[in-house]
């Protein structure tokens, strides 16, 4: 994992308020674009939907990139974090009638809890044994929550239905803009507390020990207790992410959180960039469009050039991540950062 | 709202009309989303991929159904646009691709959604959305529940019913038969066992002598047959789905165990499970059929069996006549056909939900002699019969009566 790079340092130059002002006219059009659209149709509540679910999968991209990116630790098991997220939120609503937006808290509280617990033995492993332990936990996970005498409050293998809430103060909004919107605001307040964590003490710990572990220890930081807190972190906000999945998608099921969804937030984080909160958003784009819609591009791809040979949805996905990870190793974040510093001297001579 | 303002003027005009009997048939014209004068939109999901893909071709051949009919004027002068997605037998692929359908499609109706755990991941949204659920592919007991889940029809014969009259078949040969059970671990696989113990009574369930279940993600089921073989039992109920089907009838023959074989419907396809799991392993396997088989010589003149094989000619060439999924979307592509028939010019949800719910003796194509469709606003069973055969050859030998649910 020598690739990884730090996002740019943090100055006061004027392009970066010109960006950070442009950040906030995209997050203020984002968050107007229900009440633009209103009722029209115009944009379908499915389409809310799916935007909805970009934004809670950057969640969960964002929350391995705080361990990946920023602390060099590797997991391929947050996907059971994730579920762990939504069944806390599906049986809560279902079972004790908690309200939705309750359950927030509780599941990343109780992420946090486990992510911290599991991370105190597994940290004690390095790089690609841990990468192993949390692969484990990932195939364990959709097994557990099958599980006979957990039943009762899983459901089994068919599942948890889940009707969602309504706008409130009779807002003149569909149900799914109204959940889009409120997905947004939880993402926005996650991303800000993420630059504020890596803007502080304990985030400059974090990347010191992922740049060198052994110096990091001689400079006085407690490496395990520290990569144990960012594991519980990590597994936060991915829980918070699962919650959210489960109350805007109103079901869950073992079926949901297989071990693909470890591997697809880790290839979100890669493909995004993993040291970089942009790369995150990113990142959560290409698991909701790409990889679901892979099977659809790929279907219309052999239909206007007529292939001589028939291509399978995996296939394109496949070449999409070999082409990705060759052209910019840094992730589209940081390949994007490159081509803006090759054009700027330019623009400047 | 253009529709409602012609319809108003329509039938301020037909008030003036010289004919009254015309002027109320215009004025009936009523569309809901995915209808219109030109076309009626029909959604569907299938797995095309997975463990149960083998399925996939009941929706393929849905799919020509409604081909055929467009090729031939339509239906009452209307095309039927068909809508068929991949859910890969997932329940959260379902969910996702049945919001699309109603939302992003806007189909009239979503029909045949195959599998008991994707229709219970959609039933809900279905109902609260007021689109009707229609002859769902799954037999459980609980699509016929029109009190809580009004928008929500079976078609094919319910689990629990078929898998009590393998029960009684089981006691009347031999009372003191020792039963094993393979059950894949959902609510499918649930409601033929439930059925199968309410079958038995009370007195018999010392018979069952060993139930393994497998998960629909498991690669096989061999563990668990070895483990069916050593318990002792004399006979098998094979609750599974049509890749573990096959795998259960060949490792059976493997390991040299040979029980008397009860298979339930869902796995009835020469194609996908008994061809896979070799003829001659299959021979003597006892399945309870309502439809009729096209290799059984004694349909060879029917006229129904006829129409079906110049259809799969002309619309699916490529088809495996002996896949009995052919055979299942043909004949329940033509119930939905019924119904939208008996709909008319009033294609609003709630009214296809009442035809539905109003066929009379309908005999669908395929169907077995004495098995006819009928069903009521209580009661949304459209098939309750079923007759018990065996693995002949290449075809299946039918005996006994046709046995009803005695229930309802």
């Amino acid at each position: 994992m020598t690739a990884i790079t730090s996002a740019a340092p943090m100055t006061d130059d004027p392009r970066r308020s010109l960006g950070s002002y442009a950040m906030i006219g995209l997050l203020v059009l984002a968050a107007a674009l229900p009440f633009l659209v209103g009722k029209s149709g115009w944009i379908s509540n499915f389409t809310f939907l799916q935007l909805s679910l970009m934004i809670v999968y950057a969640i969960a991209v964002l929350g391995l990139n705080l361990l990946t990116g920023f602390n060099g630790q590797i997991s391929l098991g947050h996907g059971a974090f994730f579920a762990v997220g939504a069944y806390t939120a599906a049986i809560l609503i279902d079972q004790y009638s908690v309200n939705a937006w309750l359950t927030l808290p509780i599941a990343a509280i109780l992420c946090f809890v486990i992510g911290y617990l599991f991370g105190l033995p597994a940290l004690r492993l390095e790089g690609h044994y841990l990468a192993l332990a949390t692969f484990g936990l990932a195939i364990a996970v959709p097994q557990m929550l099958k599980y006979r005498h957990l039943e009762p409050f899983t459901n089994g293998v068919m599942g948890i239905n889940l009707i969602k809430p309504d706008p409130p103060f009779g807002l003149p909004l569909s149900s799914d803009q109204w959940m889009y919107l409120a997905v947004l605001v939880v993402a926005v307040f996650m991303f800000w507390m993420a630059r504020n964590l890596l803007n502080s003490r304990p985030g400059r710990a974090m990347t010191a020990i992922r740049d060198h572990t052994m110096a990091a220890g001689t400079m006085g930081i407690d490496t395990s207790r520290y990569k144990a807190t960012v594991f519980g972190i990590s597994a936060l906000y991915v829980g918070v992410a699962g919650a959210l999945h489960a109350i805007i998608f109103e079901f869950v099921s073992p079926d949901s959180f297989r071990f693909e969804l470890s591997i697809a937030i880790l290839v979100g984080a890669v493909v995004g960039g993993v040291a970089s909160l942009p790369g995150a958003v990113i990142g959560g784009i290409f698991v909701q469009f790409i990889e679901k819609y892979a099977d659809a591009m790929t279907k219309k791809i052999s239909q206007a050039i007529h292939l001589p040979l028939e291509l399978q949805p995996w296939t394109l996905y496949g070449l999409t991540l070999i082409v990705l990870i060759y052209v910019m190793p840094g992730g589209i974040a940081g390949g994007l950062a490159m081509l803006w510093a090759k054009i700027k001297p330019r623009q400047g001579g | 709202m253009t529709h409602i303002k012609r319809r108003t003027v329509l039938a301020g005009l037909g008030a003036f009309a010289v004919t009254p009997v015309f002027a109320p048939a215009i004025a009936q014209k009523r569309y809901d989303e995915g209808a219109s004068d030109s076309e009626i939109k029909i959604g569907n999901i299938m797995p095309y991929s997975g463990n149960a893909s083998a399925y996939g071709v009941i929706g393929r051949t849905s799919e020509a159904v409604m081909k055929m009919v467009n090729e031939n004027g339509g239906l009452n002068g209307r095309k039927i646009n068909f809508i068929t997605y991949d859910d890969g037998y997932s329940p959260p692929k379902a969910v996702e691709m049945v919001r699309k359908l109603v939302e992003e499609d806007k189909v009239l109706l979503v029909f045949n959604p195959l599998g008991t755990p994707s229709n219970t991941a959609i039933q809900r949204y279905l109902n609260t959305r007021k689109v009707p659920q229609l002859f769902v592919a799954t037999g459980a007991s609980k699509w016929g529940n029109p009190r809580q889940f009004p928008w929500t029809m079976g078609w094919q014969p319910d689990y629990a019913t078929e898998a009590a009259i393998y029960a009684k078949h089981i006691l009347a040969n031999n009372a003191n038969a020792k039963i094993a059970v393979l059950m894949q671990n959902d609510d499918y696989g649930k409601d033929y066992f439930n059925g199968f113990k309410a079958g038995l009574g009370a007195a018999n369930q010392k018979n069952l002598v060993q139930v393994s279940t497998y998960e629909v993600t498991d690669p096989t089921v061999d563990s668990q047959m070895i483990q069916l073989k050593n318990s002792g039992a004399d006979v098998f109920f094979n609750i599974t789905t049509p890749k573990f089907a096959a795998q259960a009838i060949k490792k059976a023959a493997e390991i040299n165990w040979k029980p008397i074989h009860y298979l339930n419907n869902v796995s009835s396809s020469f194609a996908s499970v008994l061809k896979p799991a070799g003829i001659e392993n299959s021979q003597g396997i006892i399945i309870a059929l309502y439809r009729k088989d096209a290799n059984d010589p004694q349909w060879a003149n029917a006229p129904d069996i006829a129409a079906w094989k110049a259809f799969m000619a002309k619309y699916m060439p490529q088809g495996d006549i002996r896949d009995d999924g052919h055979n299942y979307g043909f004949s329940v592509a033509h119930t939905l056909l019924q119904t939208l028939k008996q709909a008319g010019d009033n294609l609003t949800r709630e009214n296809v939900m009442k035809e539905a719910a109003n066929l009379k003796n309908y005999e669908a194509p395929l169907l077995l002699p004495g098995i006819k469709i009928n069903t009521s606003a209580t009661d949304f069973y459209p098939i309750q019969s079923v007759q018990l055969a065996r693995v002949k050859g290449e075809s299946f030998e039918l005996f006994g009566n046709v046995l009803s649910n005695e229930s309802v």
